[in-house]
């Protein structure tokens, strides 16, 4: 299943313009406020109409403005979760839920009600109204509701963003299990949380100003040093994988990456399981020899594949790590004193305490 | 208290004209309220000021403009008449005709607003999840906008019980045939010694009036409950 996006909208001076497909998996379009995110997600879902282009899923036309097609919101079976869930006041959130399973098309198949409820925590909540559930209660029946549609796809439109920090690590678990397999539907996941999409997503589009800044695995795109100014320094970092190979006693664990071991606090996830550390590119200190002496144990053998200066005094540093790619910023004049330079092999240190619990994610 | 045969044949037309005016009224002033709340199209505010007229115009005005039109010999009741053999003018149904465009901009009124109050996002949803217009029409649009549908049929029907002016010009006031509540209290006024029948009548259009007002009441407290968090989308 793909869907392939090539469409333009010009929304007064502002403008729309980009061509990406979205393979299966979780896609995540990253843009800040304005860039055109929740325009794109709507053309997909048929709520907006663009100016020209097409949209295909699979080879299914959802829109064509060269044929004249433009299939209809409801005939799309675009499983839409919005920012704000959008639930049906009116009704209880077992009717919520049944609202979906009874427009999915005659004939369907996917998880049932209790399946649903069951998956996404919801059996104490059946007969509560929507003005008595919390904020994330809602996005997850909101959730349940769109996958009883028995959607081709899911779209996301920030669906985290109304939530705060604990409500959000509640809800990111269940968005985890939607993506590893129960359903193994595509999904279009909007965001302007970097640290949502580093746990969540398998391909990643930057979207700016309405044009696609960069695009390709989530593993590429967050190494990139290029896409440093477009996410912001402070969220800006690569994501690396790991296998849990101890959980010690006194709370730190020990995960063991392509290049060596780290030792992480607060890891969740049980012992095998491979999970994803998103590393802020500003937590990652660069050694030309291998330093010792340091509080932090966590030290990676690295090779500098590229530099990136910028305008500023800083530079972001992409490095091979075995494989995987990390991403460093560093500044400039550190850049010039360690000679550091394409190809050099050199050491880097990870600050154990950055890597937050919300960021380990399978 | 005791109503004598002419008193109790206006009540029981003017419950006849009020029910059926209320009822012929309501889808089209739904769909009427319905276009001015979502649609824009050419010529809207020609039909809002249409429908609005009859609440701004004197009644008696509304009144000969509905004999001039729909009377006999009137371009609308010509054709009527011709086609159909209907007659409005001076006719029960004409006192209907009356009581619809005269309830008319209320029940817009009430309806439109409760519409505008609706997310159209609640909608979009709907949408998203599968649900044809008409589906989403039915089950999410109209279970929200019901306070407002009601609180329309309850003005309307009061306004039909209660419309004097339009409805003796156009129909006159004939005992047993066109003669409403208000038409016979005005007629029993005007009789020496009429005061008795024109008050037993008064008191019977409070009691009408009143207990619509809180069938009413009870009905929007009910609805009111059944869709608890009628709040949008927080």
């Amino acid at each position: 299943m793909s869907l392939d996006i090539n469409i333009t909208k010009r929304l007064g001076k502002f403008t729309l313009d980009v061509k990406f497909t979205a393979p299966n998996g979780v896609t995540a379009v990253f843009g800040r406020s304005g860039a055109g995110k929740t325009t794109l997600i709507n053309a997909v879902a048929g709520l907006k109409e663009p100016d020209s282009g097409h949209i295909t899923l699979d080879n299914t036309p959802l829109f064509d403005a060269a044929k004249h097609i433009k299939l209809p919101t409801h005939k799309r079976r675009m499983g839409y979760v919005f920012q704000d869930a959008r639930l049906f006041p009116h009704m209880d959130v077992t009717q919520n839920l049944r609202f979906g399973l009874l427009h999915a098309p005659t004939g369907s198949t996917g998880p049932s009600l209790d399946e649903v409820a069951n998956l996404l925590g919801l059996t104490d909540l059946l007969k509560r109204r929507p003005t008595d559930l919390s904020g994330g209660e809602k996005q997850r029946v909101a959730l349940g509701r769109a996958l009883l549609s028995r959607p081709k796809m899911l779209l996301m439109d920030e669906p985290l963003a109304a939530l705060d920090g604990p409500r959000k690590d509640n809800i990111l678990p269940y968005l985890e299990r939607l993506k590893s397999g129960v359903t193994g539907l595509p999904i279009l996941y909007v965001s302007h949380a970097l640290d949502e999409i580093a746990r969540l997503a398998d391909q990643l589009v930057i979207l700016s100003k309405g044009k696609i800044a960069s695009s390709g695995s989530i593993f590429d795109v967050l190494a990139d040093p290029a896409i440093v100014p477009l996410v912001g320094v402070r969220q800006a970092g690569a994501v690396l994988q790991a296998i849990v190979t101890e959980h010690g006693e006194d709370g730190i664990s020990t995960l063991k990456t392509k290049a060596g071991t780290l030792e992480l606090p607060g890891v969740a996830a049980g012992v095998g399981t491979l999970v994803r550390l998103h590393v802020l590119a500003q937590d990652v200190i660069l050694s030309r020899k291998r330093p010792t002496g340091l509080s932090s144990v966590n030290i990676l053998p690295v090779t500098v594949k590229s530099i990136r200066t910028g305008d500023g005094p800083g530079a972001a540093i992409n490095l091979d790590v075995a494989g995987d790619q990390l991403l460093a910023r560093v500044t400039a004049r550190a850049v010039q004193d360690l000679d550091l330079a394409t190809g050099l092999d050199c050491f880097a240190v990870i600050k154990a305490t950055s890597i937050a619990a919300t960021s380990i994610g399978r | 208290m005791m109503l004598d045969a002419a008193s109790w044949d206006a009540l029981r037309l003017s419950l006849l004209v009020a029910c059926t005016a209320t009822i012929a009224a309501l889808p089209i002033a739904l769909w009427v309220a319905w276009l001015l709340a979502r649609r824009q199209f050419y010529g809207k505010a020609l039909l809002s000021t249409l429908v609005h007229l009859p609440l701004v115009l004197p009644p008696v005005v509304t009144g000969y403009f509905l004999l001039m039109i729909f009377g006999r010999y009137g371009p609308i009741g010509s054709f009527l008449y011709d086609v159909f053999g209907i007659t409005l003018a001076f006719r029960w149904t004409g006192a209907v005709l009356a009581a619809v465009i005269m309830g008319f901009p209320l029940m817009v009124r009430a309806m439109r607003l409760a519409i505008e109050a609706v997310d159209p996002k609640l909608e979009e949803a709907a949408a998203t999840l599968g649900a044809k217009p008409a589906s989403v029409f039915i089950s999410i649009t109209l279970p929200l906008i019901a306070p407002g549908i009601l609180a329309g049929t309850i003005m309307g029907f009061a306004k039909a019980i209660g419309e004097f002016g339009a409805t003796i010009t156009f129909v006159a006031n004939i005992p047993g045939q066109t003669q409403t509540l208000p038409s016979a209290i005005y007629s029993f006024l005007q009789i020496p010694g009429g005061e008795g029948r024109a008050i037993a009548l008064v008191l019977l259009a409070c009691v009408i009036a009143i207990t619509a007002v809180a069938l009413s009441e009870w009905l929007a407290q009910r609805v009111a409950k059944r869709i608890r968090g009628n709040e949008g989308d927080t």
